[in-house]
């Protein structure tokens, strides 16, 4: 078996100096979507926000490796070129930089730290436009300031427009699905379906089973108490519907 | 900067990316000795041939000025200035041999003019732009002024305006702002050596957008220009000033004071990127710019709108202002200033209704990093007989760490029971969220912050001519390099 896209080994994460991840292993390969569940405060977004590098999250121990490198040591613009892509559970607004002007300066910094050439402009506009069709998100949203007057729906839509475009080796994508409603997170499921292949691996951070049967991950994991509690294949969302997470809080405790 | 880093295409950028335009011309000039009396002005005056009413005025402005004491209600740490120890005259080469034509201007002026990237010669033609180039006091080329004057148009430097069009200087000249407006306008009134003139005819729009690019290149002179435009009725005009200095370690003063007149019908457009030298990151050197700018106006249905981006000096001081007397007329204002290391800025504007059914928009972005502060001060006045009066300011301040200041003083004063007066303010810290954001896409700290910064003055910057628009852009990141980290 090849080697892990994402290799976490026993990391441990403090916040203000209490501890919330406390030897966190897990291991993602490339092609393969791994959705992670858990309570509120079991740490699913610390993790997000660790991988993506965002200060104040203080790494005591353990170690994480993307692509047989070693993520911890950069810093989080690094990590996006690296192919990291973190899919925000409340994308921020800016206003008056719109929203292609970032994302074409993503893709530009992106591909030259991969030693690639600016991407032609008429070519990047063709392709955001045919993406957004995709998401049925409204192309004056394109050219408005980043997530400005976006609605709750259209703001995970854009988040899921960036990562089609950028197109990512590893998406963690936390909470994308919260807050929207069935035919929103339809299109949002199908955008992921759509960029799953071979090379690249998501790790889907949610609460709800609803997306995990429009997206059926391989993996299944319960994050409970600072750690992965459980561990399963698809069938594991429906024992949780079943069982809540009591008896994994219970485990972990 | 010396000759040998010059040379070194490595050194030069590392010190150009400093501050791009600080180097320091090295030609022969026709300087007076620093100090300032009657004798002084005399000898201006004579050097410009300037008619005798001139020369009156620039006496009781001089007279005025030696009574008046320097503001001191501003924000602003101003050290204390020895007006005896600047030249008030300093002008390439002998006055004598003033250049006639393009050609016989000296080459190294030229290649100082080309680093600036001021397109003089054909590139001008291309760009669709006429430049003054006020070098020092005098004015050296100007361009296009056969086109211009097709149309009626005239764009000259101020000394041949008061040779040529004496009648419309004499009518015109500190009817906007009188010599006693202030302490450093009355100086100016003074002193002033050179600037640009503007006159539109009737009923004529300006074929071409006007600029003038000014400079301060000798060591101990202050920069005194007088600018004077008069839109006539029906007419309109855009104009672009663009300004910067060597870097030095001494302070230089610049005090210059503009001129607007719209009448019936007319509209001015006027617009600002300012990048005099702010001094180091100590706060040693830079430029005083304490500028008085006002329009007036006068006609029913005119229009004046200011547009500026004040980038550079150390100390800036500095008011647009329109008084709406035309009924029906509307002023406007738009201005991002950026303060980063010690700069101060003191800066806004006033709005003067007068007229019935005057208006008036004011949109202030101030920008404040490093140890720097940042002050909006406005006025917008009402009298009793402007029926149907309004105004809307908005005023925005972006800190960028945490020794800065950003302040805001909006005076209104309202002597008309039905104007509407709205006034809106934010006052907000770059924010970790979209720092983080930009760089989890890939954008480094930098490039997060310009783009952030460079979205928060994207209002002000879509009302500047475009090629402007992409220099303010450019001046914006150079000017808060270092600002984070």
């Amino acid at each position: 078996m090849s080697a892990p896209l994402l290799d976490i080994r026993d990391l441990r994460v403090s916040v203000e100096n209490k501890e919330i991840l406390s030897g966190l292993s897990l291991e993602v390969r490339a092609g393969e979507v791994h959705a992670i569940m858990g309570p509120n405060g079991a740490g699913k977004s610390t993790l997000a926000q660790t991988l993506a590098g965002r200060d104040g999250y203080e790494v005591t121990g353990g170690s994480v490796l993307l692509d047989g490198e070693d993520l911890l040591d950069m810093n989080p613009e690094e990590r996006a070129c690296k192919g990291l892509f973190l899919g925000f559970q409340y994308p921020v607004e800016i206003p008056g930089v719109s929203n292609m002007y970032l994302l074409r300066s993503a893709v530009n910094v992106q591909r030259k730290a991969a030693g690639k050439e600016e991407i032609n402009a008429a070519a990047f506009l063709k392709q955001a436009r045919a993406e957004a069709a995709r998401l049925k998100l409204k192309p004056e949203l394109l050219k408005r300031g980043v997530n400005e007057g976006f609605s709750g729906g259209e703001k995970k839509r854009n988040e899921i427009l960036q990562l089609a475009v950028l197109k990512p080796r590893l998406a963690v994508l936390d909470e994308t699905d919260s807050g929207l409603d069935i035919d929103a997170l339809k299109i949002v499921a199908s955008g992921i379906r759509a960029l799953r292949d071979g090379r690249r691996a998501f790790v889907l951070i949610t609460h709800y089973e609803r997306i995990l049967n429009l997206v059926s991950p391989d993996r299944v994991h319960v994050l409970a108490g600072g750690s992965i509690a459980r561990s399963g294949g698809a069938e594991l969302v429906g024992e949780l519907e079943a069982s809540g997470y009591e008896p994994f809080l219970r485990e972990a405790a | 900067m010396s000759r040998t880093a010059e040379r070194n295409p490595e050194v030069r950028e590392l010190l150009e990316r400093k501050y791009r335009h600080g180097f320091v011309t090295d030609i022969e000039s026709d300087t007076l000795p620093p100090g300032l009396d009657e004798d002084v002005i005399r000898v201006i005056s004579a050097r410009k041939d300037e008619p005798e009413f001139l020369l009156d005025w620039r006496l009781r402005a001089y007279r005025y000025w030696r009574e008046a004491r320097e503001p001191s209600w501003a924000k602003l740490n101003i050290p204390p200035i020895d007006y005896q120890a600047i030249s008030y005259y300093s002008a390439p080469g002998a006055a004598k041999d003033a250049p006639k034509s393009l050609d016989e201007v000296d080459p190294r002026l030229l290649e100082t003019y080309d680093k600036l990237g001021i397109p003089l010669h054909e590139r001008a033609r291309l760009a669709g732009v006429a430049v003054d180039a006020v070098f020092d006091s005098v004015s050296v080329a100007t361009t296009f002024k056969s086109r211009l004057a097709e149309a009626g148009v005239i764009f000259c430097p101020f000394s041949e305006a008061v040779r040529e069009h004496p009648e419309l200087v004499r009518k015109y000249l500190g009817s906007v702002v009188p010599y006693r407006d202030n302490y450093f306008a009355a100086l100016n009134s003074a002193v002033f050596t050179d600037g640009s003139f503007v006159y539109i005819p009737k009923n004529t729009k300006c074929p071409m957008e006007l600029s003038t690019y000014f400079r301060i290149n000798e060591q101990n002179t202050g920069q005194f220009e007088r600018t004077l435009i008069i839109a006539d009725e029906g007419s309109e005009v855009s104009y672009l000033e663009g300004c910067t200095a060597p870097m030095r370690d001494e302070n230089q003063l610049h005090a210059a004071v503009v001129e607007l007149v719209a009448l019936k019908d007319a509209r001015i457009k006027y617009s600002t990127v300012q990048n005099w030298y702010p001094g180091d990151e100590e706060g040693r050197g830079g430029i005083y710019n304490f500028v008085t700018k006002r329009g007036d106006c006068r006609g029913e249905n005119s229009s004046i709108s200011w547009t500026q981006v004040e980038a550079g000096s150390a100390i800036t001081w500095k008011y647009p202002s329109c008084i709406l007397r035309g009924d029906n007329s509307t002023g406007e204002f738009y201005s991002v200033a950026v303060t980063n290391n010690f700069q101060q800025a003191d800066t806004g504007t006033k709005m003067i209704h007068i007229g019935r059914n005057t208006s008036s928009n004011i949109l202030s972005k101030g920008i404040s990093a490093g140890k720097a502060q940042n002050t909006y001060r406005g006025l917008v006045k009402v009298f009793p007989r402007a029926e149907g009066a309004r105004n809307f300011t908005q005023c925005d301040s972006l800190l960028i760490g945490r020794d800065c200041g950003a302040h805001t003083f909006p005076h209104m004063d309202i002597a008309h029971p039905h104007a509407v007066v709205e006034h809106e303010a934010t006052t907000s810290r770059i924010s970790e969220d979209q720092l983080f954001y930009c760089r989890q896409r890939g954008l480094d700290e930098e490039d997060a912050v310009n783009l952030i910064v460079n979205g928060f003055c994207k209002q002000v910057f879509n009302m500047l001519p475009m090629e402007f628009a992409v220099e303010a852009q450019a001046l914006m990141n150079v000017s808060l390099e270092g600002a984070i980290g």
